[in-house]
């Protein structure tokens, strides 16, 4: 028999909501900013500091800055062991029984390799480019390169080519927006997204919530996702995109499914993913028809035949031990890209166990992924996108070094757009609009002012990517692609160096 | 006009590819004789056109189909109706796995047995009900993760010792209704699924669809209908509502 708990939460605040009532002027922003109703109005303005999760908005929008927000410095006892996280989920699950869900990228303190790996430059022998004089090329091809190309004269005499190519996406600049669907995060969201792709000239990925109608005039720079629940995929849905992915697995939650419970099925959400209002959308772990390579390059051909092999497929898969073969397999199934996501990449839900603890690092399985497919001769068969918490552009860059065709940005999308990486966005009570479907509170991100943020953003990688090239001393990210000779491990050990394909610092060539 | 198509040998992209571009240019009716499992027939295709087939197709038959009707004179392979939209199959034969795999709307009428993994995460949305009537016996997984939509199993032909559908029959199920013409054992049933009774509505909705298919395959209604049905539903709409802390 269920034994019933006392009705106070044995949890205690996170974080302190201090406000400074000789600057405040009882404007009551902050109320009404706060989406988790941690501040209450009662003669004068009043935390309750357990609702609380650190996400700023209530401090950005006051007017008189009367507002802070600490950590809770009574909370716990300090214990380098018993971590303030581990008891606070330990007394959530003595409360409720439950797996203990999360949202954002993985937080714990794991090495990231990305910072312990330095970009070389040139210096007298090979000169450095000013990237401010000369042109800088950030273009990029995304699709299945032939082995060899064949030219022929047309009947005028002039060289045409004759070898068929795959189809191919032009990107402007190798960095593109992460999968995330319209359900995790807003309609808003979605829009700022695509419409800053279209300018910015990349691409953002529906995730796997179907594409709203508003957004098909952006379709030449969607990717639109099939994944195991298949919501919203129709044929006009796969006609309206850049190229199809198949979402195999993510980094956050590598070998688990997803699921958006059915309070968040709202109209609008009901009508994309093409299910009833209110109901479960439930994304089981694998897809029911894919059990082996066979199989996946079944759906590939499927999704081939149903495009008329004009758009490229996309094959996505979480970072994982066994990546390399998994990867060759995937190319040899028809793949024209394959997305590898790393155990940092970001989530709107997952349980926190898996997404602290199952996968592996990007950056190895990014460089893992390179080198078996080139060992095999078909690295030019397929792209390759690195995804997994890509946080700057220096990020971008080491990528490119280690192998990837392009990188993906979830988290820093999102953070450009406002988020305070609180990890709540699977409450859906996001104060910045972001991770919500909450009308009053969607309305808080103008698609906009959003995508004008995004394109700054990338505009502001684009520039530091163009330093890095001049550094370099070249003049093309194509120049740099798998080019681990530029690169240098710093800290690193041996075996980590090894797959890498990288040398320490201080070794010449 | 029908178009016949000599099948025999056919590269099946060659062959989708005509077929493509004949409906483009106006096509309506199509006859595809000695198909020997070319795959991905009626993939995608979105105009209300005929296909016949003679001869068993490959696998993927109708993925992401929209609107055509397919009469297959033959049994069919594993992954028929993928995804599939709107548009009806009829399959004078038995079919393999994984068919109706997240259908959406349009019908399957099959006359024989299906495979494992039948009607996985079949959805429904606003009028588009999906439904799915086999004669035969399933294999497990039937219904598994069901959402919505209308299966119907009518156990013709299956050994009288061994159950009409195998285990893990609804596993997940949270919409959608399946109607059995026979007994299954608790042990074979997802957690998420109970037995009920069918009602004079659910007899209805039955009649309706036996009939159908009794007429495709030339089977007598009466005596298809005088075995009892079961009916399977989802116990609740949110199974997983309470696994996660928030």
């Amino acid at each position: 028999m269920a034994v019933e708990l006392s009705p106070v939460s044995q949890i205690p605040a996170e974080f302190r909501v201090k406000v400074d009532h000789d600057r405040c002027r009882r404007c009551k922003r902050c109320v009404l900013n706060c989406s988790f109703s941690a501040i209450e109005f009662k003669d004068k303005v009043t935390p309750d500091h357990r609702k609380c999760v650190a996400c700023h908005r209530c401090a950005t929008f006051c007017p008189e800055s009367a507002i802070t927000i600490e950590e809770n410095p009574m909370a716990y006892k300090d214990n380098a062991n018993w971590t303030a996280r581990i008891r606070q989920n330990t007394l959530k699950q003595a409360e409720t029984g439950g797996i203990i869900l999360t949202g954002m990228g993985n937080p714990k303190p794991y090495p990231i390799i990305w910072d312990h790996l330095v970009i070389d430059a040139c210096q007298v022998t090979n000169p450095s480019i000013d990237p401010l004089r000369e042109p800088m090329e950030l273009r990029t091809y995304l699709g299945s390169k032939p082995n060899y190309l064949e030219f022929e004269n047309d009947e005028n005499g002039k060289i045409k080519l004759k070898t068929q190519l795959a189809p191919q996406i032009k990107l402007d600049i190798p960095v593109i927006f992460a999968a995330m669907s319209y359900g995790a995060v807003s309609h808003n969201v979605h829009k700022s997204l695509a419409i800053a792709a279209n300018k910015m000239g990349t691409l953002m990925n529906t995730g796997e919530g179907g594409l709203h109608e508003d957004l098909y005039p952006y379709s030449g720079r969607i990717i639109v996702q099939v994944a195991s629940g298949r919501f919203g995929v129709h044929n006009q849905y796969l006609a309206n995109s850049a190229a199809v992915e198949i979402k195999i697995g993510q980094g956050a939650k590598p070998g688990i499914g997803g699921h958006l419970p059915g309070e968040k099925v709202g109209q609008e959400i009901s009508k994309t993913r093409m299910i009833p209002v209110g109901t479960d959308a439930l994304s089981p772990a694998p897809h029911h028809d894919i059990y082996s390579i066979e199989d996946l390059s079944q759906l590939i051909y499927a999704i081939k035949e149903a495009t008329d092999y004009k758009k490229p497929v996309s094959v996505k898969i979480a970072a994982v031990h066994n990546v390399a073969a998994i990867a060759s397999g995937i190319v040899r199934a028809g793949a024209d890209i394959v997305t590898i996501d790393g155990f940092r990449g970001g989530t709107g839900a997952t349980p926190a166990i898996i997404r602290d603890n199952v996968g592996i690092p990007i950056e190895l399985a990014l460089a893992a992924v390179d080198q078996r497919l080139r060992d095999e001769g078909i690295r030019n068969q397929a792209s390759l996108i690195c995804a997994g918490s890509i946080r700057e552009a220096a990020d971008v860059a080491k990528a490119i070094a280690l192998g990837a065709d392009a990188c993906v940005i979830g988290t820093a999308a999102l953070v450009s757009l406002g988020c305070r990486v609180c990890q709540k966005c699977y409450t859906g009570n996001c104060a910045w609009g972001i991770a919500t479907q909450r009308p009053e509170l969607t309305r808080r991100l103008n698609p906009d002012v959003g995508s004008q943020r995004l394109c700054n953003l990338l505009t502001a990688w684009g520039h530091e990517l163009q330093e890095v090239l001049g550094s370099l001393g070249v003049n093309s990210i194509e120049s740099l692609r798998g080019s681990r000779e530029r690169l240098r491990g710093v800290g690193l050990d041996k075996e980590t160096l090894d797959i890498l394909g990288v040398k320490p610092a201080g070794v010449g060539m | 006009m029908v178009m016949t198509i000599d099948a025999a040998g056919m590269y099946y992209r060659d062959l989708n590819k005509q077929i493509r571009i004949a409906i483009e240019e106006g096509e309506t009716e199509f006859v595809l004789n000695n198909i020997n499992g070319q795959r991905y027939i009626g993939d995608a295709v979105e105009k209300k056109v005929k296909i016949t087939i003679n001869g068993t197709p490959g696998n993927d038959l109708a993925a992401f189909m929209n609107g055509p009707s397919i009469e297959v004179f033959a049994n069919g392979q594993d992954g028929i109706a993928n995804t599939m939209n709107s548009g009806e199959i009829v399959i004078h034969g038995m079919v393999g796995d994984v068919i109706g795999y997240g259908m959406r709307g349009g019908k399957l009428m099959i006359k024989g047995d299906v495979g494992y993994r039948v009607g996985i995460h079949m959805k429904e949305y606003k009028k588009q009900i999906p439904v799915i009537v086999a004669g035969g016996c399933a294999g497990d997984f039937y219904g598994e993760y069901m959402a919505g939509g209308i299966m119907v199993l009518l156990g013709i032909g299956c050994s009288d010792d061994k159950p009409i559908t195998g285990d893990y029959l609804g596993t997940g199920m949270h919409g959608g209704v399946i109607y059995l013409r026979g007994e299954v054992e608790d042990h074979q049933l997802g957690a998420e699924v109970a037995v009920l009774e069918p009602d004079e509505k659910d007899m209805k909705l039955i009649t309706k669809h036996v009939t159908e298919w009794c007429e495709h395959f030339g089977y007598d209604l009466n005596e298809v209908m005088s075995k009892p049905f079961i009916k399977l539903k989802a116990i609740s709409s949110r199974p997983y509502g309470n696994l996660y802390a928030y």
